[in-house]
């Protein structure tokens, strides 16, 4: 890993400057992407702004139609939070099942949202319950957001303060996990919420998450597992690595989103 | 070059670092505290496991300079003296170790699984263990060994 100037920041106003400060600036969040990826040198940033110090990023709120969650709340805290288990039980056990204990205990939502990895499950959280993130100097929502693998809508020196999920009223998120990672090979959250039903699939794409807008309107019809079980799932454009071939990851992403759907009840 | 100080251990301990050395290396190579072990180095194994503020964190995927400030607890400071920890008895009683090097974390983890689940079922403990690689036992005698260890530390450390 390269050496890089650390800056502790304590207000969001500070964070921005020492970004715009600097040659190669990244912020950092809890870390659980970014410094694997530098160790790897596929990321050398001159200098690393940590989000840790800034008030006012944590902390995860109940606003009656939606729930919002701070960008640093952690995915433990996510799980754990008696909030999002209340309101959207599908969003704290989607955050349950990303990566190990530990990280869960570091990694953060606005981390993995910034970094926008194709198979994290965040993204399709998001898209599915048509969340908006909230920067410190705008909105955006998550279908605008997600631009591609590792590519997102924010500007170099943008900084996610928090993500406003609206409180469907039913959800569910299945994941075939890489067994080592844990990360998707394949993974779909179905959510019928106030947009309507949505489907969004991740870990599938090299263009990272995606809605199936025939299985939105299939469910939207008749809202039950037979509506999207027999669906076939073009192959084309997906990924095919040593996990799995393009065919296979089209095949789970139909048994994905049938295990979503039963899973709604 | 950042300077950073974290009560280590319950010892306040200081240290000149360079912004990318790891948090697993402070330890090692500034402190001397050996014990948390370097094993993958890219998060997967959780050799390195130590606790920052009361959770379990890998060591080597956390910077020494985000770690300023903070109360770390690594596996050399369980023990109280002579006497084992719960935890560290009960993988002793139940030979939950083989060579013994994912051990320091495997510990580390169970002692924060155990600080929030007195009781963890067998299911519980194996989830929980995810990012707790052991490639000599397997893990039977482990999950036994932290079933144990969390029902005789009671709901506490």
């Amino acid at each position: 890993m390269n050496d890089f100037t650390y800056h502790a920041p304590t207000s969001l106003d500070d964070a921005v400057a020492a970004l715009r400060g600097a040659e190669g600036g990244t912020l950092i969040a809890g870390g659980q992407s970014l410094l694997p990826i530098m160790k790897l040198n596929l990321a050398a940033p001159t200098d690393v702004v940590s989000l840790a110090g800034v008030a006012g990023l944590d902390g995860i709120t109940d606003d009656g139609d939606s729930v919002t969650v701070g960008a640093m709340c952690t995915h433990a805290q996510v799980a754990g939070s008696a909030t999002v288990q209340g309101r959207i039980p599908a969003l704290a056990a989607m955050a349950d099942g990303i990566g190990d204990a530990q990280v869960r205990n570091a990694g953060t939502i606005g981390g993995s949202l910034a970094h926008n990895d194709p198979a994290a499950d965040y993204p399709a959280a998001c898209v599915a319950l048509g969340a908006t993130i909230v920067t410190d100097r705008r909105e955006i929502g998550a279908d605008d957001y997600f631009q591609g693998m590792f590519m997102t809508a924010l500007e170099d020196d943008e900084i996610i303060t928090a993500v406003r999920f609206p409180v469907p009223s039913r959800a569910a998120y299945a994941k075939f996990a890489n067994p080592a990672s844990k990360y998707a090979v394949a993974g779909v959250m179905v959510a019928d919420g106030p947009a309507g039903v949505r489907v969004a699939v991740t870990g599938a794409s090299g263009d990272g998450v995606f809605r199936m807008a025939e299985m939105e309107s299939a469910l939207g019809d008749s809202f039950g597992a037979e509506a999207v079980a027999g669906m076939g799932v073009s192959s084309h454009g997906l990924l095919s690595d040593t996990a799995a071939d393009a065919d296979y990851r089209a095949h789970l992403v139909t048994v994905m989103a049938k295990r979503a759907v039963e899973a709604c009840g | 070059m950042p300077t950073v100080t974290m009560t280590v251990n319950g010892m306040e301990r200081s240290g000149t670092v360079e912004g990318r050395t790891l948090l697993v290396d402070f330890l090692r190579e500034h402190l001397g505290l050996t014990g948390t072990h370097v094993g993958c180095d890219t998060s997967q194994c959780g050799a390195c496991v130590v606790h920052v503020n009361g959770t379990s964190v890998k060591s080597c995927t956390c910077l020494a300079v985000q770690a300023d400030g903070a109360d770390v607890t690594t596996i050399e400071g369980l023990a109280n003296g002579a006497d084992l920890h719960p935890m560290q008895e009960a993988f002793r009683e139940h030979h939950g170790l083989q060579c013994g090097f994912c051990t320091p974390g495997m510990v580390m983890s169970a002692v924060d699984l155990a600080n929030r689940d007195s009781d963890p079922s067998e299911h519980d403990v194996r989830e929980w263990l995810e990012g707790n690689l052991c490639r000599c036992t397997g893990y039977h005698n482990i999950v036994k060994a932290v079933q144990a260890g969390a029902r005789a530390m009671g709901g506490g450390s």
